[in-house]
């Protein structure tokens, strides 16, 4: 009788958790009408917790404010409004496909996502299998295109990045010989290294390339081994977690030397930990926030604006109103996701993915085309900027395309 | 004199992260000594300790924050023995084993929940943040003083121990736990002033590692506490000497290793040696004979 007892009141215990947690499920998206035949739903799957929840965020963020921007959208004739499902895949490429196949279950047309490429690999198939299309946002990794007809993506890859990092290290920096750092088993930095690694010998230079493994905090080592090799650069394209121990230990060491990255590390994350040492940081990005055309400084406003008045957002963006490349990019990704969907004249996942080839829109990062093998987008140049450590804030240094 | 130069980075990185397990380690080892318990939520102490020092010093200066810190995580290593271990005390060890890991994982998710998830950026303390320069190696100012902190501390401990009528119950206790009962010894303030200086010690080693390493997330005490752990296991477990060799040792060699280029097994390397020690002595350095099971 007494076991009965326990058994009851285990299982109302889980019940009433189950209760719980369904309740804070429809609390995550942004129910912004009641109405269920005129919404399209757009789904976000980005990190908001883990290595890259920071940059996650940001990117999220420019979603939200294109949201706000243009909140409904017409598709033959008809005004949907569009509600944005915001799942959190943690960084984790276990956890990745759960959050995905929530994404599948609440019936998105279209995905947009994720902020790191290793996330956006382990959750292609779940989208795949499905038929829901998805732009890759920031995931610079050939790997989350290849192969597939579903997945899209609006930025520069790696092998294009990881040759503009080389070649700006030769040609401003006239380095010889580079120490580049990966994360062990970590897709977007491993696959990086190995092309900034290429590109690099190919210019006849010398890299010395190390990894650590996933916990590691102790970035001493690393420097002093860069440090004992004589190198010029310092490459490490790492998670912003990383990145914010990585100099901080090297204002402590003493590096004097550049350290250069990739997409990751333009994040006000980076700015924080940099400001007041005597670090050089230089970044490839997709947007630079003192960009002067009428499309770039109307987007920094409006943002900026927006960012200010949501007090909640602030805090995600880190705290300042800083305009990261991520948001500028998550920005142009919605108003692509709605010009699909007009193009494709239904919400139906599949004419969205069969209108996506064709489509084209004009961004605040440039403009976007999808080539016909991958559905990856056609760039050819990259912002480099430096970290002042003074003011705290990104300085333009370059636009850099290969040589 | 060039090899040296090149090669004196890494050693004293490795003094100085050993000395940082070395404190977390005697929290293991202590709590183990007592109970047999091995408190799987020691690590994420040590997490919680840095993310009050972020959140204390944000509120207040620094010299009532180190002390408010010092207190805050003492009394949550109080709590947590009271409200998680205690009622267990006399329940089958495997399910005080099992608490252990559920505060553990209670505690990681309740700093999800409360930074967000994100890398929170450790306040910077004065003096031991500065940079000093020794030979050719610049170097902060914590790696030299955590060794010579740490090895003041387990002095002041053993002394604390072979001195004191508390330390001589936690000698009896460890001993024997019933009979020391029989003769009077009041165990539940023994395993709570256990506790108690376990968790200073971790509060004190966290200030150490997170002024080296300043990023705090939720897990940024899982990595340093698996590997104190595997420091405790590698001197003895039980034994508080053991387990600050043990410390220094892993500390040394896990960044001789990376010195050598061999980035990548750093910490395999870590946990290779434990299986070995293990094998070769399964007691550990400076492990007692009669062991229980757990």
């Amino acid at each position: 009788m007494k076991k009965l007892l326990a058994v009851l009141l285990a299982s109302l215990l889980v019940l009433a958790l189950g209760a719980c947690s369904s309740g804070s499920d429809t609390a995550s998206t942004d129910a912004t009408s009641s109405s269920s035949d005129n919404v399209i739903r757009i789904g976000v799957y980005e990190p908001a917790s883990g290595d890259n929840g920071a940059g996650g965020k940001q990117e999220t963020l420019g979603i939200q404010y294109a949201n706000s921007v243009a909140p409904t959208v017409e598709v033959g004739g008809t005004t949907y409004d569009v509600e944005l499902v915001i799942v959190d895949n943690e960084s984790s490429n276990d956890k990745g496909p759960t959050a995905a196949a929530s994404l599948v279950s609440s019936g998105v047309s279209i995905a947009l996502g994720s902020y790191g490429s290793g996330v956006s690999i382990a959750a292609s198939d779940v989208f795949g299998n499905a038929g829901i299309p998805v732009i890759g946002v920031t995931c610079t990794n050939p790997q989350v295109t290849e192969g597939n007809s579903h997945y899209f993506r609006i930025c520069f890859l790696d092998p294009f990045q990881g040759t503009v990092l080389a070649n700006f290290a030769a040609e401003n920096f006239q380095a010889k010989t580079a120490y580049s750092l990966a994360k062990l088993g970590d897709d977007y930095s491993v696959g990086l290294c190995n092309y900034f690694n290429q590109a690099f010998e190919a210019l006849g230079g010398t890299v010395i390339y190390e990894t650590f493994p996933e916990g590691n905090s102790d970035f001493t080592s690393y420097l002093t081994t860069a440090a004992n090799s004589g190198a010029d650069v310092f490459f490490a394209p790492v998670s912003t977690e990383a990145a914010a121990l990585i100099i901080n230990q090297a204002a402590g060491q003493g590096w004097s030397k550049p350290i250069l990255a990739g997409d990751t590390w333009d994040s006000n994350v980076i700015t924080s930990a940099a400001t007041g040492t005597d670090v050089q940081i230089y970044v490839t990005t997709f947007f630079h926030e003192g960009d002067t055309s009428e499309k770039g400084t109307a987007f920094v406003t409006g943002f900026k604006e927006w960012l200010n008045a949501n007090p909640n957002m602030l805090t995600n963006n880190g705290g300042n109103d800083m305009v990261s490349a991520v948001s500028a990019m998550g920005y142009d990704a919605y108003f692509t996701a709605l010009e699909a969907i007009k193009n494709a004249g239904s919400p139906e996942p599949a004419a969205v993915m069969e209108a996506l080839w064709d489509t084209t829109y004009d961004g605040v990062c440039g403009n976007i085309v999808f080539d016909d093998v991958n559905g990856d987008a056609v760039r050819d140049v990259a912002f480099v900027k430096q970290v002042n450590t003074e003011s705290g804030n990104w300085d333009f240094i370059a636009i850099q395309g290969i040589s | 004199m060039n090899f040296m130069q090149a090669n004196l980075p890494y050693l004293l990185a490795g003094i100085s992260v050993g000395g940082q397990y070395a404190l977390i380690a005697i929290g293991y080892t202590m709590v183990y000594g007592i109970l047999r318990l091995i408190n799987f939520a020691h690590g994420d102490v040590f997490m919680i300790a840095g993310l009050i020092m972020i959140y204390a010093a944000a509120a207040m200066p620094l010299y009532l924050a180190i002390p408010l810190v010092l207190i805050a995580t003492v009394v949550i290593g109080f709590l947590i023995e009271r409200v998680a271990y205690k009622p267990l005390r006399s329940a089958p060890r495997m399910s005080i084993m099992i608490s252990a890991i559920g505060v553990s994982y209670l505690l990681q998710n309740l700093a999800l929940y409360v930074t967000g998830g994100l890398s929170r950026m450790y306040p910077t303390i004065p003096f031991i943040s500065d940079s000093v320069t020794i030979g050719s190696a610049t170097t902060k100012m914590v790696t030299l003083i955590t060794p010579v902190l740490t090895l003041i501390l387990v002095v002041v401990l053993v002394l604390f121990i072979h001195k004191t009528k508390i330390g001589m119950a936690m000698r009896a206790v460890s001993k024997d736990f019933e009979t020391s009962q029989l003769m009077g010894i009041k165990i539940n303030s023994v395993i709570s002033a256990t506790f108690i200086i376990g968790s200073f010690l971790a509060a004190v080693g966290s200030m150490l590692y997170f002024t080296n390493y300043a990023g705090v997330t939720p897990t940024a005490g899982a990595m340093p506490g698996l590997k104190a752990f595997v420091a405790a296991v590698f001197g003895g477990i039980g034994s508080i000497p053991g387990a600050v060799i043990g410390a220094f040792i892993i500390g040394i060699c896990e960044n001789i290793i990376k010195g050598m280029g061999w980035t990548t097994f750093s910490d395999a390397f870590t946990f290779a040696l434990l299986i070995v020690i293990l094998i070769a002595k399964p007691t550990g350095l400076f492990g007692e004979k009669a062991t229980d099971k757990v």
